[in-house]
């Protein structure tokens, strides 16, 4: 329907996006600035970014963040791809009501009540808080996001596949893991990815339930943002960016590739 | 076997949650009900299921509904949560009317360009809220990029208040969570029988006509998921009003954040929790109906 | 002079030099981009025709329609309509409706609030909508309906709410998008007539876009065949099937045997082509016939009328011999593919006059085909 595509949609289409890009464009610019100021331009320079590396409370930071985000981004993901299974397989089980509501109530819950919640069960128990306490909160609610990604892939599958399976000799969980978790991985990949950018980005929930020694990358910038804008946080900022762009990027290249060779595979059969 | 496979499928998710979402949230219900103590942890009363039904049973009797009735009273709190509510309203009608052209103008868009389109609303999403967030600062403040590209430009004499009011606050919303609005809009809208549009123009309609009576109409399911999805998570939204609204906007989830981490008062902190959650159950429900009845349409 | 097949009633305005044009397109092209959908077509078309476009996907019959509901402007050249330029006008202000291939019933409306649309849209009083509305419904039968949405209804039904949709403003002329594309065989040869009784009814003039060719045949007053973008012929059923202006008319309406060959032995009103295959065929022509001798022509016959025989006839200008390929039994006739000693396959039908035989042909049988000089045609391209 090209032909419908008027000039008022093209403008909207292009403000639309100039809106959404400009403020990410700015701070990537301005994180080449040289000038300390970070709204005065002083020419190029990536003085930030060394700058940067040899900050050593930002490097702790990332290093504590990147370890998070892989151990509860992989629990998560088991734990999120098992809860998929469970709502679309299993639609009888005793408290299937409220497992349902527990799974998409964190897609909800106002952050700052997911931590708040966390942070008093953690103290309840007596659990010192720190690297694993930020790292059991961000599987809590990274798990729900996975579920309902694999979940809306598994509605879509084919049961006949696993009990065909099952008819050539698999036990229940080798037709799973031979034959349904091949077919649902790009949904699972990308519900790890998803795990993975949450915890990454989380800053209100780690707050409450991180501890001395523990402190995330969110929260570093957090708290030098207050004390007001700096080129080198706008440096953390652009290698971030790059990173998740650079990944959905490949990711949805890999899956095109994927759609395109089963396009060609299907118009020559 | 395939039993076990079963149960661990459904036990293991199950018991997590119930271990860290739902014990949690009953704490948290609890503690509401507590008084604040110079301790660690600083409420009162503290019960040890060690000690015995007893020492539980007499717990529950000290339990004070006092947190919610000072809560309730406190013009503070209640200002905070009717203006938590009013700037999410007014942010989801912004998102709206900037949301909705962008999704119409990509759904009809030359059918090769939409994926890339698509990819673009949605790869915001992955980049870290914080960061977007922050972005605005530097546009914002009174010697930031927006005013000395007006002021360059000869529009303004004078800087634009806009940084630490309530309207930075409404652009970081409106920034923030136009993704939302834009993809359930657009997916409606995506699929939408062009044709519909003929057929009124046939039958008489203006071309503004026919938008309002069929387009707008047949994406009505899309706007209020939209409209949902952004005022829900807008009403406790605690980064945006931080670090873009100053200290004369209030919000509740900014309330809650000052009132455990300055303050220290976690009774009252899990209170405003509590009324924050029932006030969130109106929309929540509202929108599962909404999402309900277009699945049932839709079939 | 002969008239060719049978004519429904005498109504035939394109004959009469006095009668104008209800609708005229005049030297009309219409391009998307590179690509050009309707090239230079001219065209008319009289009040209370029913008039088909006929032609694969993608020939431009569509294009033409939407053209005429102002859902597409022409590049270049005008269309008319009673005398009056459409050009400019939006599809809202046109004395035009359509019913679209995908019906378009609005999802959200009930049937009765999609059939007052457009008089609502109109401005007529309420009391008056609601009974043209039943007027309407009871025209198509579905009174009963009239509070059912769309996605209640069956194919057969939305079909009818959208055909009530488009005729109860009573245009000056209805355009039809395929309008039987979604419905079952047998669904659709009962339509046919209640759409030609609805016509004829409503005195409207109906302009029908279909690739179906019984369809086009059974409805139409007149057929324009078309094929890339230009018309290659118009007329009525029964020229277009019996008198095809070229292979590509003769090919896309029914079945057709083609031979090959070279003009000889020109003579007022007949001719002899001699065949690649080696055979003569001796053929009556028209004064209109242009071709000169040694040039290519093609000889076009239908299967129903060649004769079939087991002994060579006597007294007969064109006879060939083959052998039985394939019978296909068909109940009303029988089609029989002959392979003549060629290696050409020729196609005829015999019609099952009586329920028995007494020496019924078979298969690999040696047959005889034969034709009079007026049972084909010469085709120049």
């Amino acid at each position: 329907m090209n032909r419908n595509w008027s000039i008022f949609n093209i403008v909207s289409v292009v403000l639309g996006f100039a809106f959404l890009y400009l403020p990410i464009v700015l701070l990537i610019v301005y994180s080449f600035n040289a000038s300390k100021l970070v709204t005065v331009w002083g020419g190029f320079s990536t003085r930030w970014y060394s700058e940067m590396l040899s900050n050593q409370g930002l490097m702790d930071a990332a290093w504590v963040t990147f370890r998070v985000g892989l151990l509860s981004a992989t629990v998560a993901t088991v734990l999120g791809t098992l809860a998929a299974l469970a709502l679309v397989r299993h639609t009888r089980f005793r408290g299937r009501t409220l497992f349902t509501g527990m799974v998409y109530a964190p897609l909800v819950m106002p952050e700052v009540i997911t931590g708040l919640s966390l942070l008093l069960l953690f103290v309840s128990v007596g659990f010192e808080r720190g690297f694993w306490t930020v790292s059991l909160a961000h599987i809590t609610f990274s798990m729900c996001f996975v579920a309902v990604v694999v979940q809306s892939r598994l509605v879509s599958y084919d049961m006949s596949l696993e009990e065909a399976a099952q008819d050539l000799g698999c036990t229940p969980f080798e037709a799973f893991y031979k034959v349904t978790l091949p077919v649902i991985l790009p949904a699972v990949i990308a519900g790890w990815m998803l795990a993975f950018t949450l915890s990454l980005d989380d800053l209100v929930i780690a707050s409450f339930t991180s501890g001395p020694g523990a402190t995330t990358l969110p929260m570093k910038i957090f708290s030098q943002v207050r004390l007001g804008v700096t080129p080198e946080i706008n440096a953390v900022c652009t290698v971030l960016i790059g990173l998740v762009a650079t990944g959905v990027i490949i990711a949805s290249l890999i899956n095109k590739r994927k759609m395109v060779r089963e396009a060609r595979i299907d118009s020559k059969v | 076997m395939g039993n076990f496979f079963k149960r661990v499928t459904i036990g293991l998710p199950y018991l997590w949650l119930c271990l860290l979402f739902l014990l949690p949230f009953l704490i948290v219900l609890r503690v509401s009900f507590s008084e604040p103590v110079l301790a660690m942890p600083p409420f009162a009363p503290q019960f040890d299921l060690s000690e015995g039904w007893q020492a539980f049973t007499d717990a529950v009797s000290r339990f004070t509904l006092y947190n919610f009735q000072f809560v309730l009273e406190d013009s503070l709190y209640t200002n905070a949560y009717l203006s938590s509510l009013r700037i999410a309203l007014i942010s989801t009608f912004l998102t709206l009317v900037i949301g909705f052209p962008l999704a119409y103008g990509m759904s009809r868009a030359p059918m090769t360009i939409r994926p890339m389109l698509l990819m673009l609303v949605i790869l915001p999403f992955w980049t870290s809220f914080l960061i977007r967030v922050y972005a605005w600062i530097g546009i914002l403040k009174p010697e930031g990029l927006m005013n000395q590209f007006l002021m360059g430009a000869g529009i303004i004499s004078t800087p634009l208040r806009i940084y630490n009011t309530e309207i930075a606050v409404y652009i970081g919303i409106v920034y923030s969570y136009l993704p939302f609005m834009v993809l359930p809009i657009y997916a409606t809208l995506e699929k939408m029988d062009y044709s519909y549009v003929e057929a009124a123009r046939d039958l008489g309609c203006s071309a503004l006509g026919a938008f309002w009576k069929i387009t707008a109409r047949l994406a009505l399911p899309g706007v209020l998921a939209g409209c949902f999805l952004v005022f829900i998570p807008a009403i406790g939204e605690f980064v945006i009003p931080e670090l873009l609204g100053g200290s004369r906007t209030l919000m509740i989830g900014k309330t809650l954040w000052s009132e455990f981490f300055n303050n220290r008062d976690w009774p009252v902190a899990s209170t405003v929790a509590i009324i924050l959650l029932a006030i969130l159950v109106v929309p929540i429900v509202l929108f599962q109906n909404a999402q309900a009845r277009a699945a049932e349409a839709g079939r | 002079m002969k008239s060719l097949g049978s004519t429904r009633r005498s109504f035939t305005p394109w004959l009469d030099k006095e009668t104008k044009p209800y609708i005229s397109f005049q030297n009309v092209t219409k391009k998307f981009g590179d690509f050009v959908a309707v090239d230079n077509l001219t065209l008319n078309i009289y009040e209370r025709e029913f008039y088909s476009l006929l032609g694969p996907s993608g020939c431009g019959k569509t294009t033409l329609l939407r053209m005429l509901a102002g859902f597409e402007e022409p590049t270049s050249g005008e269309i008319f309509l009673d005398g009056v330029s459409l050009k400019g006008v939006p599809p809202h202000k046109r004395p035009v409706n359509m019913m679209f291939q995908s019906y378009a019933l609005f999802p959200h409306m009930s049937v009765r609030d999609n059939i007052g649309f457009g008089l609502k849209q109109a401005g007529i009083a309420k009391a008056q909508i609601t009974e043209r509305v039943d007027a309407i419904l009871k025209l198509v039968k579905l009174e009963e309906f009239a509070k059912r949405k769309p996605d209640q209804l069956s194919g057969g039904q939305r079909q009818r709410v959208a055909l009530a949709r488009s005729v109860v403003l009573r245009p000056k002329l209805l355009l039809l998008d395929e309008p039987l594309g979604a419905l079952d065989k047998k669904l659709r040869e009962e339509t046919q007539f209640e759409l030609m009784d609805l016509q004829h009814e409503l005195g409207l003039t109906f302009m029908i876009v279909t690739h179906d060719q019984e369809e086009a045949m059974t409805m139409s007053d007149r057929i324009a065949v078309m094929d890339k973008g230009t018309v290659i012929q118009t007329g009525t059923p029964a020229e277009i099937y019996e008198a095809p202006n070229s292979r590509y008319v003769a090919d896309f309406i029914g079945t057709v045997n083609t031979l090959e060959g070279k003009v000889k032995e020109k003579a007022a009103g007949k001719v002899k082509i001699v065949g690649k295959d080696g055979f003569t065929i001796e053929a009556a022509t028209t004064d209109q016939f242009a071709l000169n001798t040694d040039d290519t022509a093609w000889f076009s016959i239908r299967p129903e009328k060649i004769k079939v025989s087991r002994s060579k006839p006597d007294k007969q200008t064109n006879a060939v011999e083959g052998e039985v390929w394939d019978i296909g039994y068909l109940g009303d006739m029988t089609l029989f593919n002959v392979m003549l000693d060629s290696g050409t396959i020729m196609r005829a039908s015999v019609l099952n006059a009586k329920r028995t035989v007494d020496d019924p042909i078979g298969y690999e049988d040696r047959i005889w085909l034969s034709f009079e000089p007026d049972a084909g045609i010469v085709l120049e391209r």
